[in-house]
């Protein structure tokens, strides 16, 4: 019996709607690819991808797995929502067909199913009834949790949640109200038909003899219809737009198109599939250090809404915490440094009086880095280890250094750098040299990503160290103290370069091994990403690594970037080692032994 | 039973305990290392008058004598129990000792020279501190870890001092007259040698410490050029190549030089690490501990009975140190005689 | 003889109750630590490009604050950001960020 057909009109225009704009929006993102990535893409489609990221769709867009195994309890939330619903459409929709044994209904049908059919007596209908009330229970129950999540999001294991702007807290109130409402309405419906389930005829009976049903029935149907279709047309200025954009990135992603360093059309889907879950937020070191506009998902919040994103852009360290926590694999330090180049590309720097260093010939080229002469301890440890290798290397940057480029690209200054990358290129190039190696992480970054030198192996001196230990020509002894590793950024997560540090100071001392390393390692506070961040923010976040180090009671920090060596060095509470130095230290002991054991034989032998 | 209990075996704490013997108080004097004298010890000649530092450790030989004295040797106090009174000592070696009143004088430690990477350190042999310079000009014979007489010395004010990268944002007060001293001590063995100051401050703070200076210039002809060192690198040959600004003129500066002499600054003693959390003792933001107030009261702790003296509550000359003590040690006696201090 | 100052020497001297501090206000605003350099001279001892050029980061921060703008975007172009003023710095300017900001600026004003 129905009694009033127009309460579908608030959902069927928001539908309408939606479906409009995303047919379009999708369609400009397809046109706005470049002319390779769109072949990548009609290409994609023939091969076994297409597999992969139809499982990544379900596995991160629906059952939200990523989250699910970091925290549970805050999976479960999303996965309720999202899968819940994605289950509550697709049951509702084969209840209708179960029940007309057809598909020739219209589609909303499905959606306000116990409006229109009082009487589901088909085979199966208690089964799909009970179902459909146990998937509204379940998405019901995120719900729950989503609300106390706003309240008490410790009980989460969350520190912080997103800072919501008014349109996004009033979508989200509009999403949260969608499933209460159908509720409301599916129950009403039960009160006068007894057509729900467990939970909807339970209710339905309390209703009947609690309130004048007939009194709010149809207006009960009305307020569901509106709050979806409000949601629906809501949904593309807010943050649910993630949700179907995330399913064009997966497959995008999967096609093989991968992050430029300009502000493209992938760049956009990325940003759009932002949901402000707010798992960046705890990653980020910044926050206990006082600053919070910076972290990734305030800085696309700013973008999307065209906010001026001037401080929020330059003062993040570019550490990749929030890259690797992100549980829909935004690639956020890309997305930061396309900006960055847009931001920076007014200003212009000259290079031209750069004279080169002498030219010299050789086999193997060592080039310290700008900041490695800050710290020579490094520099004399190589130079140690060269002797003791004896190999003949050639310092290439011992005076007039030419920096490498990584401080200009990490302020959004590539087409600066390409004029010191051309000079160091040609120098490098003109050595003959087979071998460059690299004892500061930021300058072996920009080297294998930046630079082009044909015919070259570059190594950075920790891998260097590694193959040599294993070798055989360099000893491995113990020294007697325990250490603590710490990975630099711009190696860990920068170069995925975790095993071969860790394998040499294994082979000289007792490593304690530290929950947040690798792929978790904290930031030292330092990194050259960060052009306006205050000198008090670094501070804490250097203090408060030191103090997580401190914890461990190692003898030694041992580091592989200069710059975290500085870094630790002035919080004074434990000492900071890098890696060619332990190395060093090493090859004097073994020597010393050596000249030990030679004495020995020889006052035997007299 | 209570004791009266000093710290420190420095002049600082010997000062104290000479008064208090005077007033007729017994003193438990407790020195972490084997000899008393303490930093002074490091040094050859004071300035400004360049008298031996023998003179000042003059006063105190007649202490380990004195029956009143309780002198424990080798001893380091590891932790304070304020939570009684009498208070408790617990030394390093697991003897508990009761004490009121208690005064601290545990000094200063020199800046490890080697957190300064790159000025070289423990790197290049011809980096040297004040205090490796101090026992050369003792010994008045100056020469390069080579064996040869060094023709250029080149003097680095603020090392370890004034610079946040190190974590020490004070000034350490001594060293720019220290450096002016060796140099001119240096000059007069070695009157050959060309003796550079690199400094961005004089701090010439007493009284005869800027006739000192010009004397520097006038009789010594002593260079100094204002500007921070920034890096060191060695030659072939072991001799150090230095760079600096020439922020007078302008222009970098490089230059060539046979010894670099790293005037470290001062630093709080490792005593002063285990209140670093507060627990009964202020520490300030520098290390050193902070007295009840910098006026007429810089002897006295937040807690009763709780003394300072001499270098535990910042960089002092020998003058300075010895004035303190003094006044400690008054109000010590006050405290001891029951009145009001 | 080359002249190491970039800028021409238009007065007699400092007249510095007639100086333009638009610049260095904005700069200060930027970036507060600015604020607290001693003119120790670390900076360009260490500087990468003070090795190659004339380029004085000291001299230039406190040219701009007697007012002097002149000549300033020209000679900022040789920076090479690579960061060793600011990891020598005594007392902890950021110096790189001041680099940036002053070159913004002027760029601000140019193209206002």
């Amino acid at each position: 019996m129905i009694r009033d057909p127009n309460f579908q009109y608030p959902f069927l225009i928001g539908t309408i709607f939606l479906f409009a704009y995303l047919t379009i929006r999708v369609i400009l993102w397809y046109i706005k690819l470049s002319k390779y990535d769109k072949l990548r893409f009609i290409h994609f489609w023939k091969t076994k991808s297409v597999w992969a990221a139809i499982r990544d769709s379900v596995a991160d867009g629906l059952l939200h797995l990523s989250i699910f195994k970091k925290n549970p309890l805050l999976g479960y939330m999303h996965m309720s929502l999202a899968f819940g619903w994605f289950l509550l459409i697709v049951m509702g929709h084969l209840e209708v067909i179960a029940d007309r044994h057809s598909l020739n209904f219209p589609f909303y049908y499905a959606v306000f199913y116990r409006y229109y059919q009082p009487h589901p007596d088909f085979a199966g209908a208690k089964v799909f009834g009970a179902v459909m009330d146990f998937l509204l229970l379940i998405i019901l129950s995120g719900v729950a949790l989503a609300i106390i999540k706003r309240i008490r999001k410790q009980i989460f294991g969350m520190k912080r949640t997103t800072r919501l702007k008014t349109f996004d807290k009033i979508a989200l109130s509009s999403l949260w109200l969608i499933f209460p409402l159908r509720l409301l309405a599916e129950s009403l419906s039960a009160a006068y038909y007894h057509n729900g389930s467990f939970m909807s005829n339970t209710l339905g009976e309390w209703f009947i003899q609690n309130v004048r049903v007939s009194a709010i029935y149809d207006l009960s149907w009305w307020l569901y219809s509106c709050s979806l279709g409000f949601f629906f047309i809501a949904l593309p200025f807010s943050r649910y737009m993630h949700i179907p954009t995330e399913i064009v990135f997966i497959f995008l992603r999967h096609a093989g198109i991968m992050p430029k360093k300009y502000w493209n059309s992938y760049a956009q889907i990325q940003m759009y599939s932002c949901s402000r879950c707010g798992i960046c937020l705890d990653a980020c070191q910044l926050y206990e250090a006082g600053v919070s506009n910076v972290q990734s998902v305030y800085f696309l919040q700013f973008i999307r809404n065209n906010e001026n994103v001037d401080k929020s852009l330059f003062g993040c360290i570019i550490c990749g915490r929030c890259q690797e926590a992100c549980p829909v694999h935004i690639n956020l330090n890309d997305l930061r440094t396309a900006l960055r180049i847009k931001a920076s590309k007014p200003l212009t720097f000259s290079y031209e009086y750069t004279q080169k260093a002498l030219q010299q010939k050789a086999g193997i080229i060592y080039f310290a880095g700008c900041m490695t002469h800050l710290t020579p301890q490094i520099k004399f440890s190589m130079r140690r280890i060269f002797d003791f290798l004896g190999e003949d290397v050639w310092f290439m940057d011992e005076d007039k250094s030419i920096c490498c480029g990584a401080p200009l690209m990490l302020a959004g200054q590539y087409d600066s750098a390409s004029q010191l990358i051309q000079k160091n290129t040609e120098l490098i190039m003109a050595s003959g040299a087979k071998t460059l190696i690299l004892s500061c992480p930021i300058c072996y970054k920009a080297f294998r990503e930046d630079y082009v030198l044909p015919g070259i192996s570059i190594k950075f001196h920790a891998v260097y160290l590694n193959e040599m230990i294993r070798q055989g020509r360099l000893p491995k002894i113990n020294l007697g103290f325990k250490t603590i590793y710490h990975d630099p950024c711009a190696l860990g997560r920068g170069s995925k370069i975790y095993d071969q540090p860790r394998y040499v100071i294994d082979s000289y001392s007792q490593r304690i091994r530290l929950k947040k390393e690798k792929a978790e390692a904290l930031c030292c506070g330092a990194g050259l990403g960060a052009i306006n961040l205050p000198i008090e923010a670094k501070n804490k976040v250097t203090f408060e690594a030191m103090s997580y180090f401190a914890r461990f009671k190692p003898n030694a920090l041992i580091t592989a970037c200069p710059l975290c060596k500085k870094t630790f060095a002035r919080d004074r509470r434990i000492p900071v080692l890098d890696i060619a130095e332990l190395t060093a230290r090493a090859i004097d002991e073994y020597v010393n032994e050596q000249k030990k054991t030679v004495r020995e034989t020889r006052l035997i032998e007299s | 039973m209570k004791k009266i209990v000093i710290i420190g075996g420095g002049i600082a704490g010997l000062e104290v305990s000479r008064l208090l013997l005077q007033e007729g108080f017994p003193v438990t004097l407790i020195e972490k290392s084997s000899h008393l004298g303490g930093n002074i010890r490091n040094y050859a000649y004071l300035f400004p008058d360049f008298t031996p530092s023998e003179e000042i450790l003059k006063n105190y030989t007649s202490l380990p004598g004195n029956a009143d004295l309780q002198l424990l040797l080798n001893t380091e106090i590891e932790k304070i129990d304020f939570s009684s009174r009498p208070y408790t000592l617990f030394s390093n070696d697991g003897i508990a000792i009761s004490a009121d009143p208690i005064i601290i004088a545990t000094g200063y430690q020199i800046f490890d020279a080697r957190l300064k990477e790159e000025f070289g350190y423990g790197i290049y042999d011809g980096v040297i501190t004040s205090v490796e310079m101090e026992k050369m000009i003792r010994e008045q014979h100056i020469v390069t870890p080579y064996g040869k007489a060094p023709r250029r010395i080149a003097f680095i004010h603020c090392v370890g001092s004034r610079d946040a990268k190190v974590g020490n944002t004070y000034c350490s007060r001594l060293c720019c007259i220290t450096a002016i001293k060796q140099a001119i001590e240096t000059k007069k063995l070695l009157p050959q040698a060309e003796i550079f100051c690199f400094y961005i401050d004089l701090r010439m703070y007493g009284l005869t410490f800027e006739e000192l200076y010009l004397n520097a210039q006038k009789e010594y002809n002593i260079q100094f050029v204002r500007g921070r060192l920034s890096e060191t690198s060695e030659m072939i040959d072991k001799r150090l190549i230095i760079k600096a600004e020439d922020t007078l003129i302008g222009r970098p500066l490089k230059m060539m030089t046979d010894m670099l002499v790293l005037m470290v600054g001062m630093e709080a003693s490792n005593f002063s690490k285990q209140f670093a959390y507060h627990n009964g003792l202020e520490i300030g933001e520098h290390g050193f501990f902070k007295p009840l107030n910098q006026f007429n009261a810089r002897g006295k702790s937040q807690k009763e009975g709780i003394y300072f003296a001499g270098t535990s509550i910042g960089p002092m000359s020998v003058a300075e140190t010895i004035e303190h003590a003094q006044a400690t040690a008054l109000s010590t006696i006050s405290y001891l005689k029951g009145k009001e201090n | 003889m080359a002249t190491f100052d970039f800028l021409e020497i238009r007065h007699l001297h400092i007249d510095y109750d007639n100086l333009d501090q638009e610049l260095l206000n904005e700069v200060i605003r930027e970036e507060p630590s600015f604020q607290w350099c001693i003119s120790c001279g670390c900076c360009t001892a260490t500087c990468s490009a003070g090795n190659h050029t004339t380029f004085n980061i000291r001299r230039i921060s406190l040219i701009l604050r007697r007012g002097e703008v002149e000549g300033l975007e020209e000679e900022l172009k040789k920076c090479m950001l690579c960061g060793k003023c600011t990891l020598v710095c005594p007392r902890d300017i950021q110096l790189r960020n001041v680099v940036m900001n002053i070159k913004k600026i002027i760029l601000k004003k140019k193209t206002a």
